[in-house]
């Protein structure tokens, strides 16, 4: 563009100095440009090559057959493993177990996050304390966690177990299975929820509270008609944010339950199906269907709920 | 006013409960004797040190710890290090396809690491990076990188840069003036972000299981899930439950120590103030 205006500009002299000054200007915008490419350009190449490109070979995968005791055997076959693994009831089994999961976790982390998240922000008694005990879970390795709950379950082994009828093996029955595995979860990422409600809290003005309840306003009035809807920004992105992380889980299940007794997430069956049966082609088709899922909920929660991209307004 | 105290106190008991308990519970497993680790008592009725002086006696756990160590710390580095320069070039600079890199890191945040196991596998195995320490590092980084780019573009946007221009018209050189005035002022962000990803890459499993086959490059939590006990015949969950606390160490540490600046870092994305 600036190349064609400066040719037709070189016939006439007094016109001369305008490009030239133009592309002294650009000059500089240009090497600012150059600069970020290059400061950002570490971080983008990693990025892509890390999930960019093999996300494209799982795509290639997928439509192979390969199964790496036979990887000589490969072939192209089409949809075929999509129609296997969508015609699968273990497929559609783990995707229910995964949408309970990730449904009951961020429902119960929503209403608990937001109980420690005002906690934090009210409380008159021991505040430091109370923040420091709430960023522990966030901090403990998961399957540091997932053990400690295990073994808590296990029949004999287990405290909470012997708080149960002696018969009761809590982790061998499916929904009651699932129930620990929630709980696991909720213990572990509810402190997450409630910093970035605790963040959503913080913006709310303390002036317009106490003119509510000047007015007669109840506290439950207040939380529900100035507080929530002054909060809604953040409550979306933490929703979305647990969302999405809820529905890989995996580390959870691998420890309490390995995806026995019809435990197992969709992580979980894309693991065995790699690990286990060793077929690439199926495992792949199912990682490509839960990274479509992912990029459901994201563009459903994005578009149909307005919650606005962390990070793009202050640009 | 008293009472007020009372109940806030009364319920900031109930959410020290909540939280301490998988973490007791973990605690008082690792000090049961062997003979009692299985009678389901929430104190240890038998004190031992029994399954710590195991773990430390076979190279299965220590080789693990050296892993993650390493493992974390490198990785960490240089996401931070990676991070740093484009949070700078986001903060500071004005340069298309800005909003592509934010978008795409946060999709990276976002996105299901299972997708990712299968490719990875399989690339790794024949590019020779299968089972090494790098076979870890490199995806660390890149899923390290977009919390860290996160918190570090909210700090240095916060950052008053017109002291670097004033340091210069006082005289300071380039380097005087970053070494000066930039690095203190950018240094609690950069740590910030340090225990963020040191959190994360510590943590991390399923790629740990996925991309690892010996003690070569297993980190602690994926050698947790393979653990057979000092020997054989012996029941591994108080050895587990040894090591489980000391990998926790670390974590509780910088908690205790960070709690500020952690929640200052896991928030400063989600706000826009």
């Amino acid at each position: 563009m600036s190349d064609t205006l400066s040719l037709q500009a070189q016939p006439r002299v007094e016109a001369v100095r305008a490009p030239s000054r133009r592309r002294r200007l650009s000059e500089g915008a240009r090497s600012e440009r150059r600069l970020g490419w290059a400061l950002c350009s570490p971080a983008a190449v990693i990025m892509l090559a890390v999930t960019a490109y093999p996300l494209a070979y799982a795509v290639y995968l997928s439509l192979e057959r390969y199964d790496l005791r036979f990887p000589r055997q490969s072939h192209f076959v089409g949809y075929a493993n999509y129609q296997a693994v969508l015609t699968s009831g273990f497929w559609w089994h783990d995707f229910l177990v995964t949408v309970v999961i990730t449904a009951a976790s961020v429902s119960i982390e929503f209403i608990l996050g937001m109980v420690f998240a005002l906690m934090m922000h009210r409380t008159i008694v021991g505040r430091n304390a109370l923040r420091t005990a709430i960023l522990i879970p966030y901090g403990i390795v998961t399957v540091v966690a997932a053990f400690s709950w295990q073994y808590a379950w296990t029949p004999a082994t287990g405290y909470l177990a012997g708080l149960l009828p002696s018969s009761a093996a809590p982790l061998t029955n499916t929904w009651q299975a699932v129930g620990i595995i929630i709980l696991a979860e909720v213990w572990k990422t509810t402190p997450f929820m409630a910093l970035l409600l605790l963040a959503g809290l913080a913006l709310v003005p303390n002036d317009l509270l106490n003119a509510a309840k000047m007015d007669g306003a109840s506290a439950w009035q207040r939380f529900v008609r100035i507080t929530l809807p002054l909060m809604k920004p953040a409550i979306l992105v933490a929703v979305l944010f647990r969302t999405l992380d809820a529905f890989r889980i995996f580390d959870n299940i691998y420890i309490l339950t390995q995806g026995a007794h019809g435990t197992g997430s969709v992580s979980i069956l894309g693991y065995d199906n790699l690990f286990e049966a060793l077929n690439l082609g199926i495992g792949s088709a199912i990682s490509v269907l839960i990274f479509i899922a992912v990029g459901i909920i994201a563009f459903v929660m994005i578009r149909g709920f307005g919650t606005a991209v962390p990070g793009s307004e202050n640009l | 006013m008293r009472r007020r105290k009372l109940a806030w106190g009364g319920a900031d008991l109930v959410v020290l409960a909540w939280v301490a308990f998988p973490v007791w519970w973990i605690v008082a497993l690792s000090f049961k004797d062997p003979s009692t680790i299985t009678d389901g008592s929430f104190w240890p009725t038998k004190w031992t040190l029994q399954n710590y002086e195991g773990i430390f006696k076979t190279s299965q756990f220590l080789l693990a710890l050296r892993n993650s160590i390493g493992i974390a710390v490198i990785s960490t580095v240089v996401a931070v290090v990676f991070a740093s320069l484009a949070a700078y070039a986001i903060a500071r600079l004005r340069f298309p396809g800005k909003k592509v890199l934010i978008g795409v890191s946060l999709l990276i945040a976002m996105f299901p690491q299972i997708s990712l196991v299968t490719p990875l596998f399989n690339i790794e195995r024949v590019i020779g990076l299968f089972n090494t320490w790098g076979g870890l590092i490199i995806p660390y980084i890149a899923f390290g990188l977009p919390f860290a780019i996160y918190t570090l573009a909210a700090f240095f946007r916060e950052i008053p840069w017109e002291l670097e221009k004033a340091a210069k018209v006082d005289g300071a050189t380039p380097m005087q003036a970053f070494v000066r005035v930039v690095a203190p002022l950018a240094a609690p962000g950069v740590a910030t972000s340090a225990i963020l990803v040191f959190v994360v890459t510590w943590n991390e499993f399923l790629l740990a299981i996925s991309l690892t086959s010996t003690t070569a490059s297993r980190t602690v939590p994926a050698a947790l899930a393979f653990f057979t006990g000092a020997s054989q015949f012996q029941n591994p969950i108080g050895s587990i439950a040894a090591a489980a606390v000391i990998i926790t160490i670390p974590i509780v540490f910088f908690v205790l120590f960070f709690q500020r600046r952690i929640i200052a870092g896991l928030t400063s994305g989600a706000v826009k103030g």
